[in-house]
């Protein structure tokens, strides 16, 4: 099959990828890119296991073709935090035990970095509503509520901190 | 001396964070930033890919199999069926009960997605494309989907192979669809009791067919190295060391040129116990084409084809006095197993521990026998986040006591504890032949029924059934209480095997000059932390802090042989070994300290995390100290480092336990439940990681939520499986899902080193049960006594219009 040229942001870096038209976004992350972090579960939108950030938006990576993400920007789970540095939803699941086997937690992460910029400071209601496109089999998902709302809680002090410190 | 300086005994002890801390996992780092190394994640030079042409058929003969037009396709490199496997005699292959399973249909299919072709190819898709051109040829035979109507005379023949053996690997078969038949305890005697009874409850108690569907699916990566000879497979395997050698049987390649590698595993819940084609058939195209290949089951295929769950039909006599005093109970089981006879058990335990069915409770006599037949359905028969089988029988007992309860108009609550082992009854011998080491059920139950303030619990229910009466609602409040007692940690090798190899487990520790320490064990984790719990064992024995311990585990060329991860077997089994393994690693340190502070041994005793003279704790040597002598002091009689290994055969299973219960109110008019509250009291003897406890409890009540009511493998009369999706399958999001209330009380085992009895699966067991209960509960005034699972909307919809309360 004929291949096309795709370019794409990803996590802050230009990449330039030649695949087949049909090459799902999911597929070109992982085995062309080496961006492992988000998996499959299901290839059919349910769990969000492949949830990435795409314009801004959250995203279930394995329902969208590589061209259709042809010049836009990507964020994976690999590219919000630094091993030095974690983001503050990367810190919190860590401390809440939000995930065990690990394989839902990029998505659950992603999924939860998109939902805090929608809602900052939410209940523990939207945040159950907010990450319901994402499957978990291990956790029963009462500590991942529990570090999506530390989370909040830590990004909204980071960021009067960040104030205070500009005034 | 300086007392600011000296750390006291409980800041050393806190330092260490031992047994009971909530530590914090140190697999999280990995996992939270996208660097977990899951079987899908893994990439070899040359790797090509592989994936199944399947059978869209239940039952029909394969008249021919055309692989031309898709090898003719570029990008596909073989194709393999039963043909190809054949003269390496793997177009067969043994299941761990005994039976055998084909690899890729031979001559027939005998359920929907069964494996027919191997299509080998450059990538997914190119594969995709070769699945697609393969022409099988099918001859539909008539379909058997309903266990009761295998045995029938006119029934067709599924396993036409062994139509004719009147013997199976678990004694006769009466028909050619009938596996065996597995009896415990004492039938005539039960029956007589039954017969004589005051009061029988007499009921059929279905659990239904259902998945364990882990969110990562099955898989692996093959790689067979022709130039040395060696074939290294990594997978997603609960029993690694069991792969090889079951690997090593079956293709004839030595044992020592096998290496299997369970990476990070994302959810096994029992579906990755089992061996399935796709391992064979990946292993053989490696062999075929001399590169790696890839098999990753889709979502579909893992719910369709490896590994269901439960599909027992349990029916049910229990017996009392007037007064509500247990005499008896007897059960006969038809277990529906499929098409191949593909259980997950011990091998003497062709059922399971499906006679751990007595429960909680004190049993004078009973008798259990169970019937396994062949069906056009998938093979499996699991353990799905839940020792063997054990999740079924403590959903019947649990069942059967409601049901006993509603017979003798006696509150279910009081009937269990009129009824449970009593605490100086331990060790205790039930009737169907276990002995229940160690529990304080009446302990747990107060402590449940005051936590939920069950009086008020009921008067509320009652408030409710009356403004429901009085047409003021619509809705309907149920009470759902469950006891439970599990049998894990399987097991003694004198009655535990898998297939020959006895279930002990093992751990090997190596202490480093510095100090700090490498135990690899033979379980691997799947989600449950062992890196972070097994490291807090050691801790606890040998005075290392738990961060200074790496934990390794799934790797057969390194880690010492173990018969893996299922049943709740590794914290009662692995963590034995583990604790045991310390303490040969203390009882060295004790001579080189002993050596070193020129004391006797017996002057010494174990402090923490040193040896200090009887006495004079002042004189002592750190276990850091100790480690550090180990390599650089000729002592004499004792040879140099610090490492030790230990193979644990269990004496005993350990036997978790706890009450729970759940509140929920039921829309009559919609089906809908809406659960108010669940509360669950674990008592799995001492608790190593509190943290982790809780988690696994939130993660088990979640999947029983999900059990009983709404998730099923469901199939139509011609066998097509109606659930193959996560849009049929149900999965609870975090919407349908509730807040938990986890308690606990501790009775540590009396037979294990650290007194530790496993949890993980606990909360299946007893949740089940619990959320069961109280749908049935609901309806319990309007004389529902039994409605099967799972209870989604439509069904509990139906019950309600079946008890005439829709107007």
């Amino acid at each position: 099959m004929e291949k096309i040229n795709v370019t794409m942001t990803v996590n802050g870096k230009e990449e330039k990828l030649s695949v087949e038209p049909r090459t799902l976004l999911v597929h070109a992350l992982r085995e062309h890119l080496d961006y492992t972090g988000a998996h499959i579960g299901c290839s059919s939108s349910h769990c969000g296991a492949c949830t990435i950030d795409m314009n801004g938006k959250s995203v279930k990576s394995c329902t969208v073709f590589a061209p259709q993400a042809e010049g836009s920007e990507i964020l994976t789970v690999e590219g919000i935090g630094s091993p030095d540095k974690l983001h503050a939803i990367q810190e919190m699941f860590k401390e809440h035990h939000g995930l065990q086997c690990g394989y839902c937690t990029p998505g659950m992460i992603m999924r939860s970095y998109r939902f805090l910029q929608e809602n900052p400071n939410p209940t523990e209601e939207e945040v159950r509503f907010g990450i319901s496109g994402n499957l978990c089999r291990c956790t029963g998902y009462q500590n991942i509520v529990k570090s999506i709302m530390a989370a909040a809680d830590k990004i909204r002090d980071e960021a009067n901190v960040e104030k205070k410190e500009i005034a | 001396m300086d007392d600011v300086k000296t750390p006291s005994r409980e800041e050393r002890k806190s330092a260490l964070s031992g047994l009971g801390t909530s530590r914090k996992r140190v697999e999280d780092a990995r996992f939270t930033q996208g660097k977990g190394n899951y079987v899908d994640d893994i990439k070899l030079k040359g790797m090509l890919f592989g994936d199944f042409v399947r059978s869209p058929v239940a039952h029909a003969r394969v008249k021919n199999v055309d692989t031309s037009a898709a090898l003719a396709l570029p990008g596909v490199h073989a194709v393999l069926t039963a043909a190809d496997l054949e003269p390496l005699g793997l177009h067969w292959m043994p299941t761990l009960a005994g039976d055998k399973q084909m690899v890729l249909a031979d001559g027939k299919v005998l359920f929907q997605g069964q494996e027919v072709a191997f299509v080998v190819g450059d990538d997914r898709y190119a594969v995709a494309d070769g699945v697609s051109l393969v022409e099988v040829e099918y001859e539909e035979l008539p379909v058997v989907t309903d266990p009761f109507k295998a045995e029938l005379k006119d029934a067709p023949i599924l396993r036409e192979d062994i139509a004719d053996q009147k013997e199976g690997a678990h004694g006769a078969r009466r028909h050619p669809n009938h596996i065996f038949t597995w009896e415990a305890g004492e039938k005539e005697e039960t029956n007589k009791v039954l017969e004589e009874a005051e009061v029988v409850a007499d009921e059929m108690v279905y659990y239904h067919r259902t998945h364990p569907c882990p969110l990562e699916t099955c898989g692996c990566v093959a790689s067979m190295d022709k130039v040395n000879g060696k074939l290294t497979v990594w997978g997603t395997f609960q029993a690694p060391h069991a792969v090889r050698t079951v690997a090593s049987l079956i293709s004839s390649i030595p044992e020592h040129n096998i290496r299997i590698i369970s990476p990070d595993i994302g959810g096994g819940f029992g579906n990755k116990v089992g061996v399935y084609p796709g391992y064979v058939c990946s292993i053989v195209a490696s062999i075929v084409t001399g590169v790696p290949i890839k098999w990753v089951e889709d979502r579909m295929d893992n719910l369709m084809a490896t590994a269901f769950a439960r599909d027992y039909w349990m029916h049910g006599k229990i017996s009392a006095t007037k007064e509500g005093k247990i005499t008896g109970l007897w059960c006969h089981t038809t277990a529906d197993h499929g098409a191949f006879d593909a259980c997950a058990d011990p091998t003497k335990f062709p059922a399971g521990f499906m006679n751990i069915c007595t429960g909680s409770y004190d049993i004078p006599v009973a008798y259990l026998a169970v019937d396994g037949v062949y069906t056009n359905k998938a093979p499996g028969g699991v353990a799905y986040r839940c020792s063997f089988r054990v999740t079924e029988a403590s959903y019947f007992i649990e069942r059967m006591i409601e049901v006993l309860a509603q017979k003798l108009g006696m509150d279910s609550a009081e009937l269990r504890s009129k009824n449970f082992i009593k605490k100086e009854q331990f060790p205790y011998t039930s009737a169907l032949g276990w002995e229940y080491d160690s529990g304080d059920y009446h302990q747990a139950w107060e402590k449940a029924m005051t936590s939920v303030n069950y009086k008020q619990l009921r008067e509320d229910q009652a408030k409710q059934l009356q403004l429901f009466k009085d047409g003021k609602s619509r809705k309907l409040m149920g009470i759902g209480l469950s006891h439970f007692t599990e049998i894990v940690g399987a097991g003694p090798v004198k009655n535990c095997d898998i297939l020959g190899l006895g279930m002990f487990d093992a751990c090997e520790i190596r202490i480093h000059p510095t100090g700090s320490a490498i135990a690899r064990l033979g379980t691997i984790s799947q989600g449950q932390g062992h890196a972070t719990t097994f490291a807090q064992i050691l801790a606890s024995e040998i005075g290392i802090p738990a961060s200074d311990i790496t934990l390794e585990e799934g790797d057969t060329d390194t880690a010492p042989y173990g018969l893996g991860t299922y049943g709740s077997r590794s914290t009662p089994v692995a963590g034995a070994a583990t604790a045991m393994a310390g303490r040969k690693i203390r009882a060295k340190a004790q001579m080189i300290a002993a050596y070193l502070l020129e004391v006797h041994d017996d002057d010494l005793e174990w402090d923490v995390d040193r040896f200090s003279v009887k006495g004079a704790p002042e004189k002592f040597k750190t276990m850091k100290e100790i480690a550090f002598a180990s390599y650089n002091q000729a002592i004499p009689g004792v040879e140099p480092g610090l490492e030790a290994v230990s193979y644990y055969d269990p004496p005993n299973m350990t036997y978790p336990n706890g009450a729970y219960v759940v509140v929920m109110e039921i829309d009559v008019d919609t089906g809908v439940s809406d659960i108010k509250q669940v509360y669950a009291l674990d008592d799995c003897g001492t608790r190593i990681n509190p943290m982790i406890i809780e988690g696994q409890v939130h993660g088990g009540l979640t999947e029983a939520l999900a059990i009983s009511m709404g998730q099923e493998i469901a199939y139509d009369e011609q066998g097509n499986v109606m659930t193959g999706t996560l849009m049929d399958f149900f999965i609870p999001t975090a919407w349908e899902t509730p807040n938990y209330e986890t308690d606990y009380t501790e009775t540590p085992s009396p037979h294990h080193p650290i007194g530790a009895k496993g949890v993980g699966e606990s909360p299946n067991v007893g949740g089940v049960s619990a959320f069961s209960n109280a749908v049935h509960d609901a309806f319990k005034p309007f004389g529902l006594t039994q409605a099967h699972m799972p209870h989604d909307h439509w069904r509990v919809w139906k019950i309600a219009k079946d008890l005439g309360l829709h107007s």
